[in-house]
């Protein structure tokens, strides 16, 4: 086999990624798609990109997967002591901090770029930004992962306060597909989860159920299929 | 018994030993100068990523205990880690409640130290510090860099202010400043800033320190100046040109 290829194989699993967090008038909306790559090669092409930290709070990963899904078992392992101590739901705020503490503290040895989002009833819906490096932002939305290059101007035109949860998503929806469109890191479904005081609720959009866009052709099932449904039949096709 | 001599991997190795190797979401230039009841500090809210203005809402500027003003550029989330040290710092202090608190001298001096022992390990916290305050009646203005180096000035700069803001400061700079004049003085500088650094972002905040205490303005924009006929025809009589 080809030995660029042949390292492409055993590179380490990164998600280049789209993921997307965002709050709306009651609560926050998370999407993500759901390729995970080694190399060129598409490992897992659906994989769910957003973990549960504790039943209010979820977290959106971006970047190596092993690292991402190491730092979310550790937090999520600590919350869950905190829990217990605290005796009644952790706030988002104390999750995102934990992340930032071991992302921060691992800044070396990470490359992963988490959006933890969550509603709790002192503070409601809330979207933390963790990059890499470590720092720690609180937002009304936010963008990570490679595909999210692709959306920044989307966001600064449609972005706007105080959304329904229908707008929420939607945005987010078309936001992730958008990214898949042009990132070639991103791929698969868009994954959407959305949290508010009434609990979670995960949604699945499969590949074929997004919006087309430019230069995008409607899906078929065959050519035989085009050319039985055109006139003139067979004289159709292109010399 | 293994002595550490028949171990050099250990020392050279770099994983063995951690050191920050480059800074991620880094902030730009900060600009701070003595005026007649305190010191006036400026910082714009940018967080880039590279070459991406990724952050546009980052507030650079933080006060510290009731005396002093610090404002960062450089590596974000060491500067948040600084301000956990220095919440410390100021907690042990007021424990001790003696009447007594950690003046911007003091601070100035902390942080030195802080960033001059990282440096030492080869493990530095990515930031450009300048450190303001008023205690007492007596104002102090002062800059450590990430590799230690700090002194006190009436007007200091870092990053592209350095190179842009300190020659503007050095002309047109004067004791007993008023309010307005430094503000005036300090927005000609991040206006220019503006137009020459491309980690710039038109946002910014002028906070100022005086006996009093700590104000941190609201996020606002600047206006800036296009109207140049050779703006307009940069090409005139040269095509091709840029």
């Amino acid at each position: 086999m080809d030995q660029s290829i042949q390292n492409d194989l055993n590179a380490p699993h990164s998600m280049g990624t789209t993921i997307i967090g965002v709050t709306y008038n009651g609560g926050v909306v998370l999407g993500a798609d759901s390729r995970t790559s080694t190399g060129v090669y598409v490992a897992n092409r659906a994989s769910d990109k957003i973990t549960q930290l504790t039943d209010n709070v979820y977290l959106c990963r971006s970047g190596s997967a092993a690292d991402s899904q190491i730092v979310s078992d550790y937090v999520r392992h600590f919350l869950h002591q905190h829990t217990i101590q605290l005796g009644h739901p952790a706030t988002v705020k104390v999750a995102a901090n934990l992340i930032r503490l071991f992302s921060y503290n691992n800044k070396n040895m990470l490359q992963t770029g988490l959006i933890i989002g969550g509603w709790d009833k002192y503070e409601g819906g809330k979207i933390y930004g963790v990059p890499l490096g470590g720092t720690i932002l609180e937002q009304p939305f936010a963008i990570g992962g490679s595909g999210s290059t692709y959306l920044y101007g989307f966001f600064d035109q449609e972005w706007k306060e105080g959304m329904t949860k229908e707008e929420a998503e939607q945005l987010v929806v078309k936001a992730v597909s958008l990214a898949i469109a042009r990132d070639g890191a991103s791929g698969g479904v868009v994954r959407t989860v959305i949290i508010n005081s009434e609990g979670v609720t995960r949604n699945y959009y499969p590949g074929d159920a997004l919006p087309l866009w430019h230069e995008e052709l409607e899906p078929q099932n065959s050519l035989l299929d085009i050319l039985s449904s055109s006139s003139s039949g067979p004289d159709m096709m292109i010399s | 018994m293994e002595s550490n001599q028949s171990k050099p991997g250990l020392l050279c190795n770099p994983e063995g030993s951690q050191r920050t190797l480059y800074p991620y979401v880094t902030g730009t230039s900060v600009v701070a100068l003595k005026y007649k009841d305190g010191i006036l500090m400026a910082a714009d809210m940018g967080g880039s990523y590279g070459s991406t203005l990724r952050y546009k809402s980052v507030e650079r500027m933080k006060p510290v205990g009731k005396h002093s003003l610090l404002g960062a550029s450089g590596e974000i989330s060491d500067f948040q880690e600084l301000l956990r040290y220095l919440d410390e710092l100021i907690l042990y202090d007021n424990m001790w409640d003696d009447g007594n608190s950690l003046g911007p001298k003091e601070v100035h001096n902390y942080l030195t130290r802080v960033m001059y022992n990282r440096r030492n390990k080869f493990n530095p916290l990515w930031n450009s510090l300048v450190l303001g305050g008023v205690k007492k009646g007596q104002k102090y203005l002062g800059m450590v860099s990430m590799i230690g180096v700090n002194f006190e000035d009436n007007h200091v700069a870092t990053g592209f202010g350095n190179h842009l803001a300190r020659p503007i400061l050095r002309d047109e700079w004067h004791e007993n400043l008023t309010f307005e004049e430094g503000v005036k003085l300090l927005e000609k500088c991040m206006r220019v800033l503006l137009y020459r650094d491309r980690s710039a972002v038109n946002k910014l905040q002028i906070s100022k320190i005086t006996e009093e205490g700590v104000t941190i303005s609201q996020p606002y924009s600047l206006k800036t100046f296009w109207g140049f006929s050779a703006f307009e025809n940069p090409t005139l009589g040269a095509e091709g040109s840029w």
